[in-house]
């Protein structure tokens, strides 16, 4: 289990210490200063073992949070908890920074001491905490005992993440998908990996304890269902559809035995925003763009660039966002840029020449062709000639995802599924988007 | 970049420098770099020609990248074009980006060359020291073969300013250490011997450092800058402080100078000129005078320079190793030194004196510091400084003072640090061997040596004291006595119990009169060190053992139960088991006159070099070659009779040495009394010689190597009984 929790600023002082276990010295904190944060050569492995005990850390730009263990743990636990620390941090006091961090110290080692007991991670649903830690002082005069009471069994109950007695005048529920695609394609357009990681997303405010289902274009749901019901013309239709899910895991509020034993997602909502449930899928992405580079090397000194973007989804969608980066080489002294599009530049401070584009359509294509001149060098060493990267954001799911449907049970309460609101948006972006040129 | 300032500034560079110190993070300043890089990049390709001034504020700006650590893989061109700049700061540009980023192999090196040769043909003394510097800085194997012959040109020609002369001097002396076999010597090398008579004191000290590492290879090629060192040497000493201006450091004329002087002479022998000799006298003379006058500052560079030049003369002194008068008063300076406050001086003055203890004629003016170095060993809190100490006690030893030099040694032998643990006890054994007139003293020191420091007391030391022992009758009695009673303590170390194992295994006869050791007693207090001893001590122990019941018969029923009790006869170690399944039998089947013979006492051990002196010799190791040297002569003189005596009498010695033979010699007369008369074998191949000169039957096949009594062969064949004791080692 956890030992202790440090989090570091750049400079590799100590901004918050929280030590849980004796076999954790005052000199661990040293040591992964020294070691990690200080090393000569950057460090890359999350993981860092340094005299027989155990450092995870993340970065969160400028900050160091560092898990130290002498205990054989569960490395994935580990690092699901920082993420959600960070996350628990951001929903308390917005963006994670120095500044914000030792103004908000005396919250955040109350925040330890209730997430983590003896490095045992706890509760760390943020609409919970928010119930019991707040930053508002104590509001012993608001706060009857029996709210107190209340809060008290609803931390240890079985239904942690939400509680009783919730009322809004409109039922209403935000689904959001969430995907990141990422892609290594050959200079020949062969894809040699991809694959998407997502997430939904969900902002629900709903009254009472309601019950929800939620449905997708699952495979073997598909299946299963069209084995079910032969006659259910729907199910066949949807089955062309269906994604394969390569791996997921839900939010602690869905009933994994149901999933297990039906595949259907039924749960009990927290209140406000949480992640419902994180996926990847290999199988049958679609790539919403595709890069067709064509560099050609005139003499030794200079060198011509043309890359052709085309998008590749419906015409009625608008991809935004676009960004296309390309390497130059290393002894670069002038580039050219002629676009028909967007705007390109070349910047001489990364190596690089970056292509903006506000908007694309679908099945449209692009193009930017470079001129680079090459200072001659000493250096026999040849160009490696690093891939091209690419950034985008489109409206739909490049996996193929499909929410079917989102059901809203509440028995107690009058309000049926037809009374609620419901929102769903697709975002996909890019991951790693390159090609190799 | 706008021109703003086109003078020497470089604003450009003072503002990148300024903004890199200020990025925040690791990516920033690679982005900074990237730009800049970038910039100069885009600068160099422009087709317009670039004027010096940007050329070498980029090629500044190259330089600073790559000092941070980043690879630089252009702007090589840019520098050599800087060369040909007329401007000094360009040009200084330029030769500081070569010498820094210009490997040896570059295919620029051709026009680096071209450039580098041009300056030197220019008549411009800063252009020709620039070029100079460069050569020495790069100092590859190129740049000797294009310059090896150039430079010495340059070094001796006429009419050369005294700056380059400095300059190609040191560049030379480079040259030469990188690729001597480039470096010809011509008849330039009887010219840069005269530079030692510049007017300019800079040109003379580059010229002697290179003139001395030049005449350490070819000594003859330079013989003659002794005299005129000599006469540098004593221009200097006797010029008042305020003669050589800018060459006058804290009141010391010259010091650096003076120091190269000194040492450039230790490389020859003393002049043989008389004129020359009797001034290099005057000098040293002086020098001791000037040590002894009071300081003329009280800042420690002021005696920091006066001290170098003095520890150097006092080296040449030594070197030369012929003027007594200088060595006893170099002694007498380095004795003050012995109690300054400072401690490099004191360890300075201790490890000279090493030296000084070695030349017969400071010998006794050494020995008269034994009380202030044997304080030193005590008081001193540096380790290194003590070790000195040590040695200088162990330098000065001689007969007069060997009892209580090693008397202190052995009193701080308890305390004395680890590391320098051993190293003190074989000095101690080999001044007690070496300086033993009463072996029974020998035999006190040694046993107290291995009861102080028994853990750092090699196997050689106790190999030794048995030799001895077994050489010399009259100290066997008391050896056996002695060990006897050292063997009552409670707790006694395990080289102890070896030696007195051994001792009373073979001359336990000798105190076994006195009731209070009788035999059985001796057995006993044998027998009860035996198990806590390691497997050789005890397979040592039970050779004793089997001695005892032929020196005497009335413990043999004792020792054959021991020997046959389940721990001896059934024991785990084979050699542990075959020895008492063999002393057993023997015990019980052979006739006394059989046990007579093949338990006989020990034959003498034939002499050889001690072992302990080679061990001692291989520790130091072949750096510390001093060290060594004194030992053999010191060993030498050992032989010839111990040096406390020397002086003008030495023919009186050659007498003395027959008639009152030193311990070696006495030794000597016993190996030759000895049945092994094969003359002086050698050490080396002692054994196999001795075995083919005197056959099977001689009983000198008993001596071994390292004088441990080994197991017999046959024990019941009694035709073979006479190959004894040692024939196992002779496998």
């Amino acid at each position: 289990m956890i030992g202790g929790l440090f989090i570091y600023n750049h400079k590799g002082e100590v901004l918050i210490s929280r030590v849980y276990r004796d076999d954790i010295g005052r000199n661990a904190v040293d040591a992964f200063r020294v070691n990690v944060i200080h090393a000569r050569q950057q460090v890359r492995s999350p993981v860092t073992n340094i005299a027989r005990t155990s450092f995870f850390h993340v970065k969160r730009s400028n900050i160091w949070l560092a898990a130290v263990t002498k205990q054989n743990v569960n490395a994935a636990m580990v690092f699901e908890f920082l993420y959600k620390m960070c996350d628990v941090m951001t929903a308390y006091f917005g963006k994670i920074s120095e500044e914000n961090i030792k103004n908000n110290f005396v919250l955040i080692y109350e925040l330890l001491d209730e997430i983590l007991d003896f490095g045992y991670p706890q509760n760390s649903e943020t609409g919970a905490l928010k119930t019991f830690i707040t930053q508002q002082g104590i509001k012993g005069q608001h706060q009857t005992k029996e709210e107190q009471s209340q809060i008290t069994s609803q931390v240890t109950g079985q239904i942690g993440w939400r509680r009783e007695g919730i009322k809004y005048r409109r039922n209403e529920l935000f689904l959001d998908v969430l995907e990141s695609v990422n892609l290594l394609m050959s200079p020949q357009g062969q894809v040699l990996s991809a694959h998407v990681s997502g997430r939904v997303v969900m902002k629900s405010y709903l009254s009472g304890m309601p019950e929800c289902k939620f449905g997708m274009n699952d495979k073997i749901v598909i299946d299963k269902q069209g084995k079910g019901g032969a006659s259910d013309d729907a199910g066949k239709s949807s089955g062309k559809q269906s994604i394969a899910i390569d791996d997921c895991t839900f939010h602690q509020c869905v009933r994994l035995s149901k999933f297990d034993s039906e595949r259907s997602i039924s749960f009990i909502p927290p209140d406000g925003e949480y992640e419902l449930m994180r996926y990847r899928t290999t199988k049958d992405i679609i790539l919403p763009f595709r890069v067709i580079p064509l560099v050609r090397e005139v003499g030794r000194t200079k060198l011509e660039v043309k890359v052709v973007i085309k998008s590749n989804f419906k015409p009625s969608l608008l991809a935004q966002k676009i960004e296309v980066r390309i390497p130059t080489p290393l002894n670069t002294s002038g580039v050219q840029v002629i676009c028909m599009k967007g705007k390109a530049k070349y910047k001489a401070s990364e190596n690089a020449i970056v292509w903006k584009i506000k908007r694309m359509a679908g099945m449209k294509e692009s193009q930017i062709s470079a001129e680079i001149e090459l200072l001659p060098t000493n250096d026999k060493k040849k160009w490696a000639r690093p891939p091209i990267s690419m950034n985008f954001e489109v409206p739909f799911a490049p996996s193929g995802l499909k929410v079917r449907y989102l059901k809203v049970f509440e028995s107690k309460l009058n309000y049926s599924d037809h009374d609620v609101i419901k929102w769903v948006r697709y975002i996909g972006r890019s991951g790693i988007y390159e090609t190799r040129c | 970049m706008p021109a703003v300032s086109k003078g020497d500034g470089m604003r450009g560079l003072a503002v990148f420098i300024s903004d890199i110190r200020n990025c925040k993070s690791k990516e920033a300043e690679i982005k900074r770099i990237n730009k800049e890089l970038a910039n100069i990049r885009s600068k160099f390709k422009g087709d317009k020609a670039l004027d010096g001034y940007s050329k070498k504020k980029y090629v500044c700006k190259l330089l600073f990248i790559f000092l941070l650590g980043h690879d630089i893989d252009f702007g090589h061109m840019e520098a050599v074009n800087l060369l040909s700049s007329n401007k000094y700061t360009e040009k200084q540009i330029g030769y500081l980006f070569i010498s820094v980023l210009v490997n040896s192999n570059s295919e620029l090196i051709r026009l680096i060359n071209n450039a580098i040769k041009n300056d030197l043909s220019s008549r411009n003394p800063t252009f020709m020291c620039l070029a100079l510097h460069c050569i020495a800085n790069v100092g590859s194997r190129e740049m000797a073969e294009a310059f090896a012959s150039e430079i010495p040109r340059i070094l001796v020609a006429g009419d050369t300013m005294d700056s380059v002369k400095q300059s190609a001097a040191l560049c030379l002396l480079r040259l030469y250490k990188t690729s001597p076999d480039l470096v010809l010597m011509g008849e330039w090398t009887s010219r840069v011997v005269h530079l030692l008579n510049d007017q300019h004191m800079g040109v003379v000290t580059a010229a002697i450092s290179l003139i001395t590492c030049l005449s350490q290879k070819n000594p003859d090629e330079f013989k003659t800058c002794v005299s005129l060192a000599v006469s540098r040497l004593s221009r200097i000493v006797s010029s008042a402080s305020t003669d050589l201006q800018d060459y006058t450091y804290y009141f010391v004329p010259a010091p650096w100078l003076s120091c190269k002087l000194l040492r450039l002479l230790q490389c020859y022998p003393p002049p043989e000129d008389g004129a020359v000799k009797g001034r290099l006298v005057e000098c040293l003379e002086t020098i001791l005078n000037k040590a002894q006058e009071p300081p003329k500052s009280k800042k420690v560079q002021h005696s920091n320079a006066k001290n170098a030049i003095l520890f150097e003369a006092i080296s040449l002194i030594i070197h030369y190793d012929s003027e007594p008068n200088l060595l006893v008063r170099a002694c007498n300076q380095l004795g003050q030194f012995l109690q300054h406050r400072e401690t490099n001086l004191r360890y300075l003055a201790l490890e000279s004196m090493c030296t000084l203890a070695s030349s017969e004629f400071s010998h006794e003016a050494v020995k008269t510091h034994i009380e202030t170095v044997i304080n030193a060993l005590k008081t001193e809190r540096d380790v290194s400084v003590r070790q000195r100490a040590a040695d200088l006690l162990y330098a000065m030893c001689d007969r007069s003072n060997a009892k209580q030099i090693v008397a202190e040694m052995l009193s701080y032998l308890e305390t004395a640090d680890y590391s320098i643990r051993e190293e003190m006890v074989l000095k101690v054994a080999i001044l007690a061997e070496k300086y033993a007139v009463d072996y029974s003293w020998y035999v006190d020191t040694i046993l107290n040596l291995i009861r102080i420091a028994g853990d750092y007391v090699s196997e050689e030391v106790w190999y030794r004291v048995i030799q001895i022992v077994i050489n010399r009758d009259d100290v066997q009695g008391y050896a056996a006595k002695t060990v006897f009673e050292a063997l009552q303590a409670p707790a006694c170390h395990e080289n102890m119990v070896k030696v007195g194992g051994y001792i009373l295994g073979e001359f336990g006869n000798l105190i076994a009169g006195d009731p209070r050791s009788s035999p059985l007693v001796q057995f006993n207090l044998l027998h009860s060190k035996f198990h806590l001893c390691s497997v050789p001590t005890r397979a040592l122990l039970l050779s004793a053992y089997i001695k005892f019941i032929n020196l005497f018969p009335e413990t043999k029923a004792t020792i054959q139960e021991v020997l046959r009790c389940d721990s001896q006869i059934r024991n785990s170690d084979v050699e542990l088991q075959q020895r008492a399944v063999e002393y057993l039998k023997l015990s019980s089947i052979a006739s006394t006159d059989v046990l007579a013979t093949v338990l006989e006492e020990m034959p003498p051990f034939p002499e050889r070099e001690s072992s302990i002196l080679a061990k001692l010799k291989k520790k130091k190791g072949p750096g510390a070659v001093s060290v060594t040297e004194l030992e053999d002569g010191k060993r030498e003189g050992g032989e010839l009779n111990g040096g406390g005596d020397r002086g003008p009498e030495t023919t009186a010695m050659a007498a003395s040495n027959a008639s009152t033979p030193s311990p070696s010699a006495d030794l000597l007369g016993i190996r030759s009394a000895a049945p092994i008369s094969a003359g002086p074998a050698s050490a080396g191949s002692l054994l196999v010689d001795v075995f083919s000169e005197t056959g099977p039957a001689a009983p000198s096949a008993a001596v071994n190597d390292d004088g441990f009594l080994r197991d017999l062969e046959q024990p019941t064949e009694t035709s073979d009984s006479l190959l004894v004791e040692g024939s196992g080692d002779l496998e």
